[in-house]
């Protein structure tokens, strides 16, 4: 397993120093918190808060894992059964959550962005409500435009405009395509390794319930799983810094 | 089972199970790593959502002190959860530095390689 683990990190170490490699190059790079705001049921406005849920939620079923490890040490049925169930639990919030964030990045803001004749943010705005009706153009790092008529006149004829994100275009960094494509790999590619891991850490549930590793007088295999699933908690710790955080 | 390394330490046996008392031992020590790391999140959570790395527009001047503070969290994260959770921390030394040492030199040598070359491009597009 460690031999796989560390085959695998170092695809994941490529993906992020890909990653890192594009942030260098372009400089200026979307910030985290301005683009994962939303919060289910609650709407925007809330930096960080769900995908910190998330990775605590991660984090959380990989303690879970542990102590099922540590109960199948003491041969302690029972106690594997419960925190592995805890940890698949875990893991399926956390597979659910990422779709729920991919939505939210495919979707995009409400009314999305337009090119304009600005030199600011190379002319790129995202339209905004503003308190009493009527827009606003936000040419983020806190520069705005407030003047009605200028608005009014920029969004009469954009000229150009993206709403959401795919693997062509996205409103979050309309110069850099490459963020949304690196988002969609690396957090999809992670994804799938939670995927996988639920699946497995079912398979070894559904064993332990049928005794496979009472008649083998060890649970070795629970901590085998468990090195996987730690591993996935691992790269989301790096990934939460780097595509969130910094 | 033909290991002699297992004759002379009974720990690495497949069969090597504890009683309940260094269970509970280890499960103190699960939970304390458990507090570390919530810890950890949540200062990064509150730092990143309470200062800025623009303000109107101007940047924050200070803000590479928080980015090495929360590479420096990351990495004492991935510490506890690989020496801890996966108790490699536990493990024999030789086989601890087989893992790691190979693969911390090739991600160094590797990010060191990557953005020296991310930085020389970037100077020639933007001119």
């Amino acid at each position: 397993m460690w031999f796989f683990l560390v085959s695998d990190a170092l695809t994941f170490g490529g993906l992020l120093c890909t990653y890192g490699y594009f942030r260098h190059q372009y400089g200026d790079w979307p910030i985290g918190e301005e683009v994962f705001n939303a919060m289910p049921f609650l709407g925007n406005g809330f930096p960080l808060l769900y995908v910190a849920l998330m990775t605590f939620i991660l984090i959380v079923s990989s303690v879970t894992m542990v102590l099922a490890v540590e109960a199948g040490h003491r041969l302690d049925k029972k106690g594997v059964i419960k925190w592995l169930t805890l940890t698949v639990i875990g893991g399926a919030f956390f597979v659910g959550s990422q779709a729920w964030e991919w939505y939210h990045f495919i979707h995009g803001s409400h009314y999305g962005v337009i090119l304009t004749p600005e030199l600011m943010n190379d002319g790129w705005a995202t339209i905004r409500d503003v308190a009493g009706g009527g827009f606003s153009l936000d040419y983020g790092h806190g520069q705005m435009i407030t003047d009605p008529a200028l608005v009014s006149q920029y969004m009469a004829e954009p000229l150009g405009a993206i709403q959401g994100a795919n693997m062509i275009e996205n409103e979050y960094a309309p110069m850099i395509p490459q963020f949304g494509n690196l988002f969609f790999f690396i957090t999809g590619f992670h994804g799938f390794h939670v995927l996988s891991g639920v699946v497995i850490n079912l398979i070894i549930l559904i064993n332990v319930k049928k005794g496979v590793y009472d008649e083998r007088g060890h649970f070795e295999m629970v901590e085998k799983v468990g090195l996987y699933w730690h591993f996935v908690d691992l790269v989301w710790v790096f990934v939460f810094t780097f595509f969130y955080l910094v | 089972m033909l290991r002699d390394d297992l004759d002379l330490d009974k720990e690495y046996a497949l069969s090597a199970n504890h009683d309940e008392e260094h269970g509970k031992a280890l499960r103190k020590k699960i939970w304390k790593v458990t507090a570390i790391l919530t810890a950890i999140t949540i200062v990064e959570v509150i730092t990143g959502g309470s200062i800025k790395q623009y303000y109107e527009g101007v940047p924050n001047s200070s803000w590479w002190i928080i980015k090495w503070a929360f590479i420096f969290l990351t990495l004492v994260k991935a510490g506890y959860i690989v020496l801890s959770f996966m108790h490699l921390g536990d493990e024999r030394k030789n086989f601890r530095y087989m893992i790691l040492g190979p693969y911390i030199l090739f991600i160094l040598y590797l990010i060191f390689h990557l953005f020296t070359e991310a930085t020389y491009w970037g100077e020639i597009i933007h001119q």
